[in-house]
This record gives C-alpha cells, structure tokens and sequence, in this order.
C-alpha cells in the first residue's frame, strides 16, 4: 500500500485551511490523516452536514465543538461510516484516509482503523473485563492466547486502567463504575490498534475525576493515534486538542489551532458560541 | 392538618391499589395451582414402574403403562423442534437486524397470522402436504405439523427479544470492525438469550400439548413404532382417548399421562434454562 504524503502546505481546496501553525507547534511534519472534502451528509431529506471541507493531522488532537444538533457526531459518524447504518442516510462528498477514499473501501476495514469511542460507556454485557478488550481481537481471527493476553494487558495499561481491574478480569465489564467501563471501552477500542480514534463526547456521563482520568488519557494516546473528538465542554476542548473546529447548523464554521479559536476567533459566530452568549 | 389528611389519603391508596395488584397475582395463580393439584391428586395413583416401561394394556386387562407415549411425545417434539426451532430462530434474527423493509413487514403479518391459525388446521395442512403423499400416517407428519406451530413463536419471541438489545452494543461492535454477521452471532444473540430461550421452551410447551394435529398425522400406535414413517404415540392423544373411555383404570392413567406432560415440559425448561445460563 503506498502512503501519498500530503504536507500541510499543500493548497486544500476549502475556505478553512488547516491550522496554520499546527505543525510548527511539534517538531516532526505532519502528513494528513484524514481529508474531508465537499462532505455532505442527510438523514432522508435533512441536510446534517452542509459541505464541510477540512483535513486532520496525524498524531493530533483535533475537538469538534458546536451547539446540540450542528452536526459534530454525525460529521464524526461519517468517518468510520457508522453515519450509513441508519436507514435512508446518504453521504455526498469525499473522505480519505492516508489519501484513500474511505467510501472506496471495506466498511469492515475502514472501521477496524479508525476506532470509535461513544458517548455512553457501553461494555458487552455479557462478557468480562478480559473477554471485553479481546472481542476485537478474538471476532477478527486471533487465536493465539498469549498473543492476546499480552495485548489485552497493554491495552489496558495504555487506557490507565490495568492498576484497577487486573485483578479482577474475570468480572463482567459492567460491573466496573462508569468512568471504568469508559476506560475499559477506550481499552477495547485500542486493543485493535486503530490509527485513529474518534471520540463522541467520551466523558459527557462521567463525573469530573473520571472525566479528568480520559482526559490524561487522550494527552497520552496522541503520541501514537490520532485523535477526533466530539465534546460540549469547551474547558475540554481548550485542554485537549490543538485544532478545534466548530460546527453550527451542519456547517463548519471556523477551523484553527485551538489556542487561537479559544482567544482570537476568527468569526462572530465563533467568538458567541465560545463566550456562551448563544448555544 | 390538612398534610395529615393528605399523607393518609396517599398511604390509603397506595395500601388499596397494592391490594389490588396482589389480588390479581393470587387470581392468575389459582388455575395454576388447582390445575396442579387436581392432577396430582388424580393421576398419582395409576404412576408407578409400569406406566414408564410398560406398553398400553388392551382392554379389559388391567395394569400396563404408557412408555412409548411418552417417548413418543419426546420424538414428535423433537421432529418438531428440528424444523421449528432453525427456521423461528433465523426467520426472527432476519426481521429483528435486517427487517427494516416491506417485505419484512409482510414476514412480520404473516407469522402473526400463523400464530393465530387454530392448530387443527395446520394438523389439516400437515395431512395434505405429508400424510396424502405418503399415504400413511407418520411421526414425520406429526412433527412437521408441530413444527409449523412452533415457528411464528419462536420467530416473534427472538425478534422482541433481539430488538431489546441496545444499539449501542451493535456499534460497539461494528466499530471495532467486526464484521455484521459475527457482531449478530457474538455480541446481540447472547445478549437476548435468555429471552430467545423463553421463547423457545414456550414453544416446547406448546407443542408438547397439541392433540388435534396430532390426531391428523401422527394419529396413535399402541405399540412401539417400529420408525418414524410409521404412526406414532404421543401423550396428549393418549390423554383424549384415555381420558374420553369408560374405564376407570384408563381415566386414572389419562391423568398420569398429564402429570408427567407437565413434569416433562418442567423439567426441558430447567435443564434448558441451566445448560444457557450466563455468567453475569
């Protein structure tokens, strides 16, 4: 597979460039992981996402903020094409992922590197904490047990959960408190080894340590992920990410390095929607 | 004061209407228990080695038991099963993760209808399409019959169950690139199956219980069969005609016959129930 290697400075054809600076911020280049180009999406006749064009650097943090209904999760959907699981969806516009069409691709594949984590911790109910990291692995052919142990224990190592629960594997994930079970699906999630993953709101249900918790998380998982996430708290975005982008009204608003989205937007509708003034 | 009177008032009716609740659960209860205690009380007195190892005794000579009924009964539901449970179970995981179309909600009508068609008519239906070719009748008529009893039961029930499971287990499961047929398999199947297997022994049940199908195609043998494409015994046949005689020794082996339907039914469910339990 060869990788085509965009650099940043590469014109991209939407009003909204890449943060500028992102790339002078760390000192390696950043290729462009994934490029959202025209991208449109509906549920039947509704209009989601209105012609949203930006791309996302690898090993970034990228936050999606907006008002309830904007567009930021299905925008986020549509990556991992989880948005074409809902009946009469449709997507028009292009998605790549390392250059590639993500709708040219497998659906199984595309979702197998780029992982998802949502809004509600959501453990198979029927399996235990083990059982729960090694479904991916074991449900895509894995059979190698201490292959999988082995990854199961450093998933859950990287997902800061391994010091709670190793112990106590053999207990139903649902069992852990809500903050855990966030970990342990973050911990699942890694445990296929994406190269990106998304977030939709991951610590929207959880109390501020845990939220605190995910959030040391995801500082830690951009070393060697790249990272979408949706979220409501602006604190957090301000924390997390070095791009934010918001979305109103299924339209992509403003783009940039977060500390400038945060201090100097570029538009009103931002600079509203940032001090609370509408949202 | 006035909150005095307003707390009463409350707890009155709290009390009433709990009353009430526990009032009904006694009156869905009593059938049952009567229903019990009059078999027991009417069929205990014919069990004994003989009614499990025995063949049916003619008339006139006393004693004798009822063994290939009741392995008979094991047979007709277990053919029944064979065709009932597949189809039901596959038919229900279609409607619930893929049904979302028309024809489905035709599948979806039509089982409904199915359910509702009274089970002498399928024992009719049974005895065209199987016992007329054959030109006999049959243990294979017999649990094909049943079998098309147990399908809309067994179909509506996975379906319900099937759809209870929250989506986001599925796209949990779609997200880690699991492919669809395994995230059914794996993830969503054993997360409804206790519900799914309620339905199935419900089905069970049913079949276990139907006589006038049977009367069409399996029709009675009062001897071993000697293979499936012969008639066959079952319980609930033995029960009607047992039942229906003037012999007193007969009457009390139809109700032996019943206490040990019930117990049968019982006891598939436990062991059911055990063989699938889950962990947490």
């Amino acid at each position: 597979m060869e990788d085509i290697i965009e650099k940043e400075d590469i014109e991209i054809k939407t009003s909204i460039a890449i943060p500028g600076n992102v790339s002078s911020m760390t000192a390696p280049p950043r290729t462009i992981k994934i490029k959202a180009d025209s991208l449109n999406c509906y549920f039947g006749k509704v209009h989601a996402i209105k012609n949203v064009s930006l791309t996302i650097p690898e090993n970034s943090v990228v936050a999606i903020i907006g008002p309830s209904g904007c567009g930021k999760s299905t925008f986020l959907r549509s990556i991992n094409r989880m948005h074409e699981l809902v009946p009469d969806s449709r997507i028009i516009g292009s998605l790549t992922l390392d250059g590639k069409d993500i709708y040219g691709m497998d659906a199984v594949t595309v979702r197998k590197r780029i992982g998802m984590v949502f809004q509600k911790p959501n453990p198979f109910p029927t399996m235990s904490i083990f059982d729960n990291v090694a479904a991916g692995l074991r449900m895509n052919g894995m059979g190698n047990k201490k292959e999988i142990a082995e990854i199961v224990e450093r998933s859950l190592v990287q997902a800061a959960l391994w010091n709670e629960v190793k112990d106590s594997l053999s207990k139903s994930g649902v069992s852990l408190s809500g903050g855990q079970q966030q970990r342990l699906c973050i911990a699942r999630t890694l445990a296929v080894n994406p190269e990106v993953i998304l977030m939709d709101e991951p610590a929207s249900a959880l109390d501020p340590l845990s939220t605190a918790k995910i959030e040391e998380l995801i500082h830690a998982l951009k070393h060697r992920y790249t990272v979408v996430i949706v979220t409501h708290n602006m604190q957090q975005a301000a924390r997390v990410s070095d791009a934010t982008a918001f979305f109103y009204m299924g339209e992509l608003i403003e783009y940039d390095e977060t500390k400038k989205i945060f201090t100097m937007p570029a538009k009103k509708q931002t600079e509203d929607y940032i001090t609370g003034r509408f949202g | 004061m006035e909150r005095t009177m307003f707390f009463h008032y409350r707890k009155f009716k709290n009390l009433f209407m709990y009353g009430l609740c526990m009032l009904s659960v006694g009156v869905a209860l009593v059938p049952l228990l009567l229903i019990f205690y009059h078999t027991i009380s009417l069929g205990v007195s014919a069990l004994n080695v003989d009614f499990f190892t025995q063949l049916p005794k003619p008339v006139g000579e006393s004693g004798g038991g009822l063994a290939n009924a009741i392995v008979g009964t094991l047979i007709l539901v277990g053919l029944g099963s064979i065709i009932g449970l597949p189809v039901g179970i596959l038919a229900g995981i279609y409607l619930s993760e893929f049904g979302n179309n028309k024809f489905a909600a035709a599948v979806r009508f039509m089982t409904d209808v199915l359910n509702g068609v009274p089970s002498i008519v399928t024992g009719v239906v049974a005895y065209t399409i199987v016992v007329l070719p054959m030109k006999h009748f049959s243990a294979y008529a017999g649990g094909f019959a049943l079998g098309i009893l147990m399908i809309p039961i067994v179909t509506r029930t996975t379906e319900e169950m099937l759809k209870t499971v929250p989506n986001s287990y599925r796209e949990a499961a779609l997200a880690l690139g699991i492919p669809q047929w395994k995230t059914t398999l794996r993830i969503v199947m054993p997360a409804a199956l206790g519900g799914i297997v309620t339905g199935v022994m419900l089905a069970i049940a049913r079949a276990a219980g139907e006589t006038a199908p049977l009367l069409f195609t399996a029709l009675n043998n009062r001897f071993w069969h000697t293979s499936l494409d012969q008639p066959i015994a079952s319980l609930t046949v033995f029960i009607y005609n047992y039942g229906v005689s003037p012999f007193e020794d007969w009457i009390a082996q139809a109700w032996a016959g019943a206490l040990i339907l019930i117990l049968l039914v019982l006891l598939l469910s436990i062991a059911v129930r055990f063989a699938t339990r889950q962990r947490y």
